[in-house]
């Protein structure tokens, strides 16, 4: 890639680019959208949504930093072994429908309930949650391994 | 309650191995351990299926707790148990052999994550009762079968495992295609469902005939039918022993299981070309696969080629489908899958001692092997199908089949068949166990006893289950009534309503 782009005249390519637009339009730009993420995990199950969606939105983003600024810093800002969390979103997923063997339910059966909670009123809660927090680590995670181990491979 | 766990197990054990594997790192001999216990626990949940379905029929669970069409749900016939058994044995088998043979490098890499993801992925693909989800534990083994088959990055398996990537992916966009006629025609997912609505089908038979076609060329791509079979031999070539082993042992057999299942259930309406076309497809395969095995003096390819043989075989009975020629095909699928196994694992042992994979170049290692000789051509002759191995039953029943149903030829193929193995694996075992003997001192000192073990004990499973088919003759009875009379695999929707 580096070659071709060198032949073509690019010789500056190589630099590490400190683009000061990219780099402030991306400090806000993340928020909005991990918000974004958070805003489609939770409206899954009755709209559409979920944690697939959410989880690719999350790592979109933190791969949005990671083009603004470099590796190292994105290491900083989330120091978590990408493996890690697949490991963990995978643990997630499968424990959570394997917990109906207890209770004599067939696998996967989803439990759920409504609670009042003060100031945001009747607030239902799902099992499904649980499952699909795994889903958001697991697809998270293995987005921003492989972009990682690309972007290492390169260097 | 039984049901709603038992059900789970052959997928749920290596998940969760898996994920703890995932969890502990690159420690290879914690993998090692926690994949020989699994498979063990896996082995234990199999036999308890199979005698729960022995006893109580079909198997079924709703999964989510959704009434059964339009939920998804996990229903296990006998003909899925003994599979789901056969596999749990090849598997452990299988990871016991990795221990000495794969190399610590792979093993750190995950390889035996890898290995029971697949796993998961396979006995899903025996276990699921709806169309769509076998579908997607096709792409669950699928995916881990394209690591497994590219993990250690050498050039030949770069090379071949692209091609296979390929191949598999376009044959996987087809599948959800054919998915989406039937769905478009029946209105149901559910296998048993569709087998119900199209009992009383009066549409097109045109549309069925082509989704039938569609099946054909998704499910003879993964199982190695012959215009389809190209990939096959240069990709199974690839990887390491005990991947070989694994893919030639279970993959190829998920695609024939899922011809099976969906020829049996679905396409039932116009058999005259449908099944005919089977029976053709089949017969070619076996011819191909015989003139391969027999034109290659190198052991892998040599084998690699009886599986053409083998699934066309096993297509033969599947394609009859009265009630001899599926116990037949029922008794050949699980005999292969076993001697498949052990065959490769031998063949590997040799290659890992010698160095070499040509017949050839060897020669006189019955003096330094004697067990491992005689055990090669035990095997050899069981997947010949000489009586009273294993294979002899599978054969017997489809050749009866054959002429009962008139097929002279396909019956003549299939017997003639049997000399072509009987020579390529007669020819491997006087190469390289007779003649003058070769330089011993070019042997490689490897530890050997685990690949051993599994290797002939293997080979013992293959004989004492050709020793106990008479006595096991009632769970193949039972494994084969879900195909030539679908209507019993559909019961379990029909109690409900």
């Amino acid at each position: 890639m580096k070659s071709t782009l060198k032949k073509a005249g690019y010789n500056k390519v190589q630099k590490q680019v400190h683009d000061v637009f990219l780099q402030f339009t991306a400090k806000v730009v993340f928020f909005i959208i991990i918000l974004f993420a958070f805003k489609l995990f939770f409206a899954g199950h009755y709209t559409p949504g979920g944690g697939f969606v959410g989880g690719l939105l999350a790592a979109a983003a933190i791969i949005l930093l990671l083009i603004a600024f470099d590796q190292k810093t994105v290491e900083k800002v989330i120091p978590i072994d990408f493996r890690l969390l697949i490991a963990v979103g995978l643990a997630f997923a499968a424990v959570l429908p394997t917990l109906s063997f207890f209770f004599g339910t067939p696998f996967f059966t989803h439990q759920h309930t409504y609670v009042n909670v003060p100031v945001f009123g009747e607030v239902a809660l799902h099992s499904a949650v649980i499952f699909d927090i795994g889903v958001f680590l697991t697809v998270a995670g293995s987005a921003l391994l492989m972009i990682k181990l690309i972007a290492e491979e390169d260097a | 309650m039984t049901t709603n766990i038992l059900a789970l197990l052959p997928i749920m054990i290596p998940i969760f191995a898996g994920i703890i594997m995932l969890f502990m790192g690159k420690r290879p001999v914690m993998h090692r351990v926690v994949s020989g216990i699994s498979g063990l626990l896996m082995i234990l949940a199999a036999i308890w299926i199979v005698a729960h379905v022995f006893q109580n029929g079909t198997m079924v669970t709703y999964i989510g707790d959704w009434m059964a069409p339009f939920g998804i749900n996990v229903v296990i016939d006998m003909a899925s148990a003994l599979l789901l058994l056969t596999t749990s044995i090849i598997t452990f088998a299988v990871v016991v052999y990795s221990f000495q043979s794969i190399g610590i490098e792979r093993e750190r890499y995950y390889y035996y994550v890898m290995v029971m993801f697949m796993i998961a992925g396979v006995n899903g693909a025996f276990s699921t009762g709806d169309i769509f989800n076998m579908f997607v534990f096709f792409e669950v083994f699928l995916l881990a079968s394209y690591v497994l088959i590219t993990l250690g990055g050498t050039k030949i398996q770069l090379q071949e495992g692209f091609k296979y990537l390929l191949v598999n992916m376009i044959s996987s966009n087809f599948f959800v295609l054919g998915v989406a006629y039937l769905y478009s025609v029946t209105g149901s997912l559910n296998m048993a469902d569709i087998y119900l609505k199209l009992e009383d089908y009066d549409g097109s038979l045109v549309i069925m005939t082509i989704i039938a076609v569609v099946f054909m060329f998704v499910f003879a791509t993964k199982a190695g039918v012959f215009p389809l079979f190209f990939w096959l031999p240069g990709s199974y070539y690839a990887p390491p022993m005990p991947v070989i082993a694994l893919f030639g042992a279970l993959l190829t057999k998920v695609g024939i299981y899922a011809i099976a299942r969906t020829y049996s259930l679905f396409f039932i309406d116009n058999q005259a070309f449908t099944h005919q076309a089977l029976l053709l497809l089949a017969l070619l395969t076996i011819i191909l696969g015989s003139v391969g095995a027999m034109a290659y003096t190198d052991m892998k390819k040599v084998i690699i080629y009886n599986i053409l043989i083998a699934v066309g075989i096993i297509l033969v009975g599947f394609s009859l489908m009265d009630e001899v020629g599926t116990i037949g095909a029922m008794y050949y699928l699980i005999h292969d899958m076993i001697i498949k196994a052990a065959l490769f694992m031998l063949v590997g042992f040799i290659i890992y001692r010698t160095g070499k994979a040509d017949s050839e170049r060897l020669g006189g290692l019955i003096r330094k092997h004697p067990v491992t000789g005689w055990m090669f051509l035990v095997a050899g002759f069981a997947l010949a199908g000489v009586p009273p191995l294993s294979g002899f039953y599978g054969k017997f029943f489809i050749v009866q089949s054959a002429f009962d149903n008139d097929h002279y030829i396909a019956g003549i193929i299939v017997l003639v068949s049997s000399l072509a193995v009987l020579v390529s694996v007669v020819r491997i075992f006087m190469n390289v166990f007779w003649r003058e003997e070769m330089d011993f001192s070019t042997l490689k000192p490897i530890k050997s006893d685990k690949l051993l073990f599994s290797s002939i004990g293997l080979v013992i499973v293959s004989v004492t289950f050709g020793l106990a088919a008479d006595f096991l003759y009632p769970f193949f009875e039972m494994a084969a009534s879900s195909f030539h009379d679908p209507a019993s695999y559909a019961s379990y929707l029909t109690e409900v309503e």
